[in-house]
Parts: C-alpha cells; structure tokens; sequence
C-alpha cells in the first residue's frame, strides 16, 4: 500500500467517524428539542388572563386604591383622576402584595417591600416598580387586559390611563 | 431416589423454604463468611473483608448508612402515599385531611414520609462534612465526591418538589418565592421560571410538574447515583483509613470479615434508627395549614427550612447575588474541591492535624461572631439603596455588599493561615469552615429570628398573631 492510499484509508475513517458522530449529536438535538417543546407551558382556560370589567369610572373615586381580586390586580386611581392596573405579584419574590389603607402603602409580607399608590418601590429588595395591565375605558366602563403584565423598571406619568 | 439425598433435606416446609433461600444457613467459619458476602446479591456490595480501623463507630458515625436507610423508609412510605393522593387542586389538600383523618395509619405514614426526608437532609450534610473532614473527598476519590454533591443536590431537589404536593399555604407560598428566585438567572431566567412552573403562577400546572419531579424523574435518578456510589466506594478501596495526627500506616493491617462485624452493626444501627424515626413520626405531627389561597401571601412566608439560609441572603443581596451567584459560586467550589485539595498524608486524620483542630475552631469561631454582626450592621445600618440612590440595585446592593464581603473574608482567611504558617489544605479548611458555619447561622436567623415582615425579633418575643 503506497504512502498517499494510506492516508486516504485514514481520512475516510476519520469522515465515517464525524459522519456519525454528527448523526448522533442531531439524535440528541432532536430529542432534546421535542422534550423542551413538549414541556413548554400549557395555556390557561379563562381562569386568569382575560379582558376584565372593573366597573364604571364614577365608582373609583380619586386616590383611592381597589382590589379586584378575579384579576390579581390593583386598580388604583390617582389623585388627578387617572387609573393604573398594578398586577399583584411582588416584582421581587413573586408573594402577593396587600394594600395597606393606613399607611397608603402597598407592603409586601415576604421581604417587606413598599411600593408607593403607582407602584414605585419605596423600600427594596423589589429591583423594579410593580407590573401593569393594560387600562381600557369604553363608555365610562374600565375594562383590564390581564394576559400580559407589562414591566417596567420606575413609574412614569405616560402609564397613567385617563377616561 | 437414593435414601442419603432424602436424609438431606429438612423435615417441615418451613425449613425447606428457608433452605432454599440460605441453602447452608449463616456459616460461623471464616471461609464460609466470605463466600456468603460474594455469593449475596444485596451483600456484595460490601467486601467480603473490611480493615478493623474502619469499623470504629466514631469515624463514620454511620451517617451514610442512615441516609441510605432514609432513602428505603422515603421510598416504601412514598409509594404508600400515592395511593391516596391525586396532584391537582383543591383535590390534593382535601386528599391530605382525608389521610389524616380517615385512613387507617395515614397521619403515620405522612409523618414518617415528612420527617424522614427532613431528617435526610440533615444525614447528607453531615456525611459530607464527616468525609471532608477526614480528607474523603482526595484522589482517587474525586469522582465519588462529585457524586455524593449531586446525590445532595437531588435529595434538596426531592423535598423541594415535595414540599407543594399537600397544596396548603405553607406549600404554595414557599414554591412561589423559591421559583420566584429562578426568574433572575441572567438573560433565560423568566423562560426557565415559566417552564418549570408550566404558567406564569403556581398553579394546577405546577403541581403536575412537581408530582412527577418527585416521583419519579428524581427518585430514578438518586436511586442511580446511589448505586453508583456505593459501588465507587469499593472500586476507590473501601472507606478511608482512619489513623492519628502525623501516623504512618502499617503495610499490614487487622481485617474482620464482614460477617458478622460490619453487617452485624449496621442492622443495629437500622434497628436503633427505625424506632427513633417511628417515635418521632407518632409524636410530631407533619405540619398542614389552610388550602393554598393565591391571594393572600402570610405573613412571614418563609421558604422551607433548609432554604433560609438563602432567603436570609436575599434580604441581604440583589436577587442575583443573593440567590444565583454567591451559591452557584459555592456549588461550584464544593464540586472541585478534590482538585485543590489534594494532600495525601492527613487522609484519615479527623481535621487534617492538631495545629488545624484550632484552626477549625478559630474560624467557626469568628464566623460566629462576625456573621450576626454583619446581618445587624446590614439591618439596621447599611443603607447601600438609600447612600446611593441614582445607582442601579445590582450594583449599590449587590456588587459592593458581595465584594466588601468577598474581600473581608479572604483577608481574615489569609491572616489566619500567615499567623499560623498554615498549608494551602488547611487554608482550604478555614474557608470551608467559615463559610458553612456562616450558612448554618443564616439558617437559625431565618427561622428563628425573622418574624412578620421579616424583622428581626428574638425567639421568645416574636409577635403571633
């Protein structure tokens, strides 16, 4: 066997090798890829993540702050008469933050957050402002969008929703 | 059939039954010993010898034997728990008062089930620092090291996972902040939260997910490991010897056979176990509040007790540092500790030397004191958010707090192994112990010092309410 046919036999070896070696690393990609698509998260029926009536604008009055808890939100009206929808869950651990009437305060039980009645962190660990909800007023109804709560890092005057 | 093969065989059945299980009995002679051990499918995974130093109860203290007796009553208990079980809610709570008060034994079983995964907790730690301690962990133990890492890894995982299963408020608020905790690794956080969760809330999603973590994906895989474990031992050479600061070993040493001298403790050490765990799970209920409520959060909601050591970083850190990297850092460390620890010589010796006896109990105790003292400064004295309040979190409450920290302890570290002309080993022991200790006072502070909002109180001053 010549010194080039030699080498040949090798490099061929090495391609079956790599052939393989390949084919086998797609197995697992693709193995790996239909685990991870199969576990991705199931949607939801209805239970929590659709629109929302929260009732007409004159019920709200300004500076207050109301539960409404088939939507896990806060809907808080602002002294000047504009709404925010502040998602419930604690922007740092994820615990569900009360509002505290006497103090004006929400004050998260966990890890004794406080956000201010926009949702502004007072007090860490919270790293950002409570999330929002969408604020819709058709014909002087709130209605929420809760299918996606929108972060966001500080409150700023462009969230607040006016009727 | 010729009359001496009749003559042979036993008189009753019950002799004949027991023949064929043991076909000679349990021999009384040396030779005979060791051919049971290698002839047994559950006792070969001893050696038909064992060396008579490593027999002492004192060095081992048994701790490995106990977890894997734990793991046995965890898995007998947890097959009898499914069958009156359904992992959705609001049937898994109803199916949990059904079992304290309906079935026959139910509480017991629950009881046994909860305490003895706690207790493994306890068992696996202390087998690690037991085998640290003695140098377990160097070449050729390396492997079994990382393997014993990860088998503590999963049994965290295990009661973790199970700790949602009864769906009451305790469960429901402890797996919220704890997954919560998954939404900051960095840049794939948020994704892996909701995966694991199955939704964007615990919810009837999550329960699924963790029925199936915790009955079958982790079990399989610390069963695997476990075996892989013991039969690493014996392919590593048994356990390590132990011997006095600064001995030589003998070429030749004592060996006994491991009937009766290893087998014969250890169904003791089973025995004594099993009633204490029995006792213990009549008399101390598992704990069970109110039906998970997604609306209310209680106040305090702790994490589960092995995990306030962590939730106590987090009040201390930005989320990224208190709860990604400082124990990633020190998963991390724990998993290559082999490769930098690798003096041979104080192998077997319990703490390496005499000299670093002290040393261990000087860096406890400074941890002692330094640790409550940096948890009050940071309480009430530390204001990073507040000094500098245009800067982003990660920075004045995360980056400065971990480097003050990192560098604090590397100093005192390096100052006690100058002082004492310590080895790179033993300084590897004074920041194990530093740290460790360090968890451990984090962990006590947690749950016993944070009250509601979590705020410091003492003990027997804590408000209820």
């Amino acid at each position: 066997m010549s010194e080039t046919e030699n080498k040949k036999e090798i490099s061929r070896n090495n391609f079956i090798k790599i052939g393989w070696g390949a084919l086998a690393g797609m197995v697992a990609l693709e193995i790996g890829g239909v685990t991870l698509a199969y576990m991705q998260p199931r949607l939801g029926d209805g239970e929590f993540g659709g629109i929302i009536e929260a009732g007409e604008v004159d019920t709200f009055p300004p500076g207050s702050v109301t539960q409404i808890t088939s939507g896990r939100f806060y809907l808080s009206r602002l002294l000047d008469g504009g709404f925010l929808a502040l998602y419930q869950r604690c922007t740092h651990l994820g615990c569900s933050v009360p509002w505290d009437q006497v103090q004006e305060k929400f004050i998260c039980p966990c890890h004794n957050s406080v956000f201010t009645t926009e949702g502004d962190v007072i007090n860490p660990p919270a790293p950002r402002a409570l999330d929002l909800f969408p604020v819709l007023i058709e014909d002087g109804i709130i209605k929420i969008d809760t299918s996606n709560p929108i972060t966001r890092q500080n409150y700023d005057p462009s969230q607040v929703v006016y009727a | 059939m010729k009359p001496e093969e009749t003559e042979e065989l036993p008189s009753n059945l019950f002799d004949r039954m027991r023949k064929t299980l043991a076909p000679s009995g349990i021999p009384t002679d040396r030779r005979g010993r060791i051919r049971l051990v290698l002839d047994s499918l559950i006792l070969h995974i001893h050696p038909t010898k064992v060396n008579t130093r490593t027999l002492r109860f004192t060095y081992t203290w048994g701790l490995g034997g106990l977890a894997a007796l734990l793991t046995v009553i965890l898995v007998s208990t947890g097959v009898l728990l499914e069958m009156n079980y359904t992992p959705s809610p609001p049937d898994a709570y109803l199916d949990i008062i059904n079992l304290n008060t309906n079935v026959w034994f139910g509480s017991l079983v629950r009881n046994l089930h909860h305490w003895s995964g706690n207790l493994l907790i306890v068992a696996s730690v202390l087998h690690l620092l037991r085998v640290f301690f003695t140098g377990g962990h160097r070449p050729p133990r390396e492997m079994n090291w990382m393997i014993g890492v990860a088998l503590l890894l999963l049994v965290l995982g295990a009661n973790f996972t199970g700790y949602l299963l009864p769906w009451d408020q305790l469960a429901y608020w402890a797996i919220t902040v704890g997954t919560s905790i998954l939404s900051y690794v960095p840049l794939i956080g948020d994704w892996l939260n909701r995966l694991l969760l199955g939704g964007p809330e615990v919810g009837a999603a999550t329960l699924l997910n963790f029925y199936a973590l915790h009955i079958s994906i982790i079990p399989v895989s610390v069963v695997m490991l476990m075996s892989y474990h013991f039969w690493r031992i014996r392919k590593d050479g048994g356990l390590t010897i132990p011997k006095k600061p600064g001995e030589e070993l003998p070429d030749k040493m004592e060996s006994a056979t491991t009937i009766p001298y290893l087998v014969r403790p250890e169904l003791m050490f089973a025995i004594a176990w099993l009633a204490i765990i029995f006792f213990w799970a009549m008399l101390v209920p598992a704990p069970l509040e109110g039906i998970a409520n997604p609306l209310i959060s209680p106040n305090p909601a702790k994490a589960p007790w092995y995990f306030m050591g962590l939730q106590e970083l987090l009040l201390h850190f930005h989320p990224f540092f208190g709860a990604i990297l400082i124990p990633g850092l020190a998963v991390t460390a724990l998993f290559l500790l082999p490769f930098y620890d690798v003096e041979l010589k104080s192998v077997g010796v319990y703490f390496r030397s005499r000299r670093s006896r002290y040393l261990t109990i000087l860096s406890a105790g400074f941890s002692l004191l330094l640790t409550p003292i940096w948890v009050l400064l940071d309480e009430y004295a530390i204001h990073w958010t507040e000094w500098l309040p245009s800067w982003p979190t990660w920075i004045s409450n995360g980056l400065i707090p971990f480097f003050i920290l990192f560098l604090g302890i590397y100093v005192l570290a390096g100052w006690i192994t100058k002082l004492s002309r310590a080895t790179v080993e033993e300084h590897v022991l004074v920041i194990f112990v530093y740290l460790f200790t360090a968890l451990v006072i984090l962990t006590v502070i947690g749950i016993f010092f944070r009250g509601p909002g979590m705020e410091l109180f003492w003990p027997w001053m804590m408000p209820t309410h």
